[in-house]
């Protein structure tokens, strides 16, 4: 009960803050610009459209699912706590669990509609471009689900910052770095550590595990398997999918649990 | 209800060892300088802050539990709200919290005098508005303790008298009202008992008349003489002159009525006498100054 009145209440926060306009019209516009933009070489190739929309806007999302997780997050409880209302809302009777649920709850909406408003652009652009037929709608949903999961972790890491640090501009520096290291860094980090291990041990068994427990990347490989080796580097392979979809699909599901239960044993020992 | 609690920051003790209880229906003022550990006391009545040694025992729970937070209603210290949120927004979600009806969310707008301003932002609020937002949220549900931190602080005299207007009908409905305030002339008339803090420490507790007669400060009389006649009064009675028509002694509570029949005894030449007994200002100076010269 608690958890959805925290819901709502963020809920009405992201709307009056503009945080629901800000993602929907991100999202939008981009997967709008994507799906035209990717359409006009495919026509005479003959593939599935959609598909092409989606490897383009898979390749958008790792960027911006993660960035728009962590600006909706990071100031979640530092922000509370420095503006003081986070010591009243502890004073009433409702878990500290509940609070970081209810936050949780509403964020995850916003970000789910932003999203479902961007693919759905997706599809009635491709729609109305090449019509209903021969298109499978299958990997949108996979996009959209893997999508929320890629957000969902990068709320938890947001929580946990916001918990960690008292201060909302430490913890927007922090989520900063985080979002450069696991979209940006990480990878040129393992494309380094490849080109100098030039197909040795650590490219056949320990590359595609650590590819794949970065929620970015697993998020990536499950939507783009076949590209996304390619795009790392050639002649690899399918060294980066040799993780497997269960692989994949762990690490986008462990990461929110583990992050969110992470900021929840934070939160916990927060003295407001 | 609290006993003998501790509060250690390093080596700082912020509480050191202090005992208090509050009764239902009975309004005791904290006072203290700032840093006396008022707020910390409080803090740790609600479970936000943890204890370092002792017992808190709020109507039988364990502070900062469930049963304890449904029974505590509190007004910080400069309460903030959401900027974003309407007056009547923000109070409808803490009521949802505490499980209690819109309609008394509403009643508390109306009660607390901000209905004309309910769909506005809190952040045009004024001060004096956002604390009695705040002092509506600690009244929803109708708290069983409501503590207050610093209530009237940045409000107008007016205001002021409406805020221990609705204190006294609050513990008139058996709230036991722990407040603490540096407006001491408000406290003389509307509490009941006060406690004063200083260094940590809990140096006086007893209601105002009582904490008067064991402070043993003198009660200043104010002598008007009829013209010219201040020096043959002073005297007589011994004390100051002050000006050609005014005297101005001091005696213990005790001697008070044998002091002013000297006084009528002198018949014409007093017009007047103005009796001061010890402030509230001058006690508490007394209490946490004595603590301050050990």
């Amino acid at each position: 009960m608690s958890i959805l009145t925290i819901a709502r209440l963020e809920l009405l926060l992201a709307r009056r803050n503009m945080w629901v306009a800000t993602s929907v019209v991100l999202m939008g516009l981009f997967t709008t610009v994507l799906t035209l933009a990717g359409g006009a070489p495919t026509g005479t190739l003959g593939v599935d459209p959609l598909i092409v929309a989606i490897t383009s806007i898979t390749t958008l999302s790792v960027y911006l699912v993660p960035l728009i997780g962590l600006l909706l997050s990071f100031d979640a409880i530092s922000g509370e706590a420095e503006r003081g209302t986070l010591a009243l809302s502890l004073t009433y009777p409702l878990s500290r669990g509940g609070i970081l649920l209810g936050k949780f709850a509403a964020h995850i909406c916003v970000l789910g509609f932003a999203i479902a408003v961007g693919l759905g652009l997706t599809a009635g652009l491709t729609i109305w471009q090449y019509g209903m037929a021969d298109l499978s709608f299958a990997p949108l949903f996979k996009l959209f689900a893997t999508s929320l999961a890629l957000g969902s972790a990068f709320l938890g890491m947001g929580y946990l910052v916001s918990a960690m640090v008292r201060q909302t501009g430490v913890a927007s520096g922090i989520v900063i770095v985080i979002w450069l290291v696991c979209v940006v860094l990480y990878d040129l980090g393992l494309l380094g550590a490849l080109v100098a291990d030039d197909g040795g041990y650590f490219t056949k068994t320990v590359f595609p595990w650590l590819l794949v427990a970065n929620p970015a990347d697993a998020f990536r490989l499950i939507n783009m398997p076949d590209v996304s080796v390619s795009v790392l580097t050639s002649g690899l392979g399918t060294a980066g999918g040799a993780s497997g979809t269960i692989a994949q699909l762990a690490s986008l599901l462990l990461w929110p649990v583990a992050a969110l239960f992470a900021a929840w044993m934070v939160f916990r020992r927060v003295e407001p | 209800m609290i006993e003998n609690v501790v509060k250690k920051y390093g080596n700082l003790e912020a509480v050191a060892g202090v005992s208090l209880r509050v009764e239902a229906g009975e309004r005791l003022a904290l006072l203290g300088h700032n840093g006396a550990g008022k707020t910390t006391l409080m803090r740790m009545v609600l479970g936000l802050t943890p204890l370092s040694s002792g017992t808190i025992n709020v109507l039988g729970d364990k502070p900062g539990s469930r049963n304890a937070r449904d029974a505590i209603g509190f007004l910080p210290e400069s309460v903030a709200f959401h900027g974003a949120l309407t007056g009547r927004e923000q109070l409808r979600h803490f009521a949802r919290l505490k499980s209690v009806p819109a309609q008394a969310a509403e009643d508390l707008l109306e009660r607390v005098g901000l209905s004309y301003a309910a769909d506005r932002k809190i952040g045009t609020y004024s001060k004096g508005m956002r604390q009695r937002i705040g002092l509506a949220q600690a009244l929803l549900g109708k708290p069983k303790l409501a503590l207050l931190d610093e209530p009237t602080s940045g409000l107008d005299p007016i205001s002021r008298h409406e805020f221990y207007d609705i204190v006294d009908d609050l513990a008139a409905g058996g709230t036991a009202v722990l407040l603490s305030s540096h407006a001491l002339t408000d406290l003389e008339t509307r509490t009941d008992r006060i406690a004063i803090m200083s260094k940590g420490l809990l140096v006086a507790n007893d209601s105002l008349g009582a904490l008067r007669h064991a402070a043993r400060l003198p009660i200043r009389l104010d002598v008007t003489t009829s013209v010219d006649a201040a020096d043959r009064v002073s005297a007589h009675l011994g004390g100051t002159r002050m000006n050609g028509q005014s005297v101005y002694l001091t005696c213990q509570p005790d001697e008070k009525l044998g002091k002013l029949q000297e006084i009528m005894a002198l018949g014409n030449d007093i017009s007047d006498v103005d009796i001061t007994p010890a402030s509230l200002e001058e006690l508490y100076r007394h209490y946490s100054g004595q603590q301050g010269d050990l």
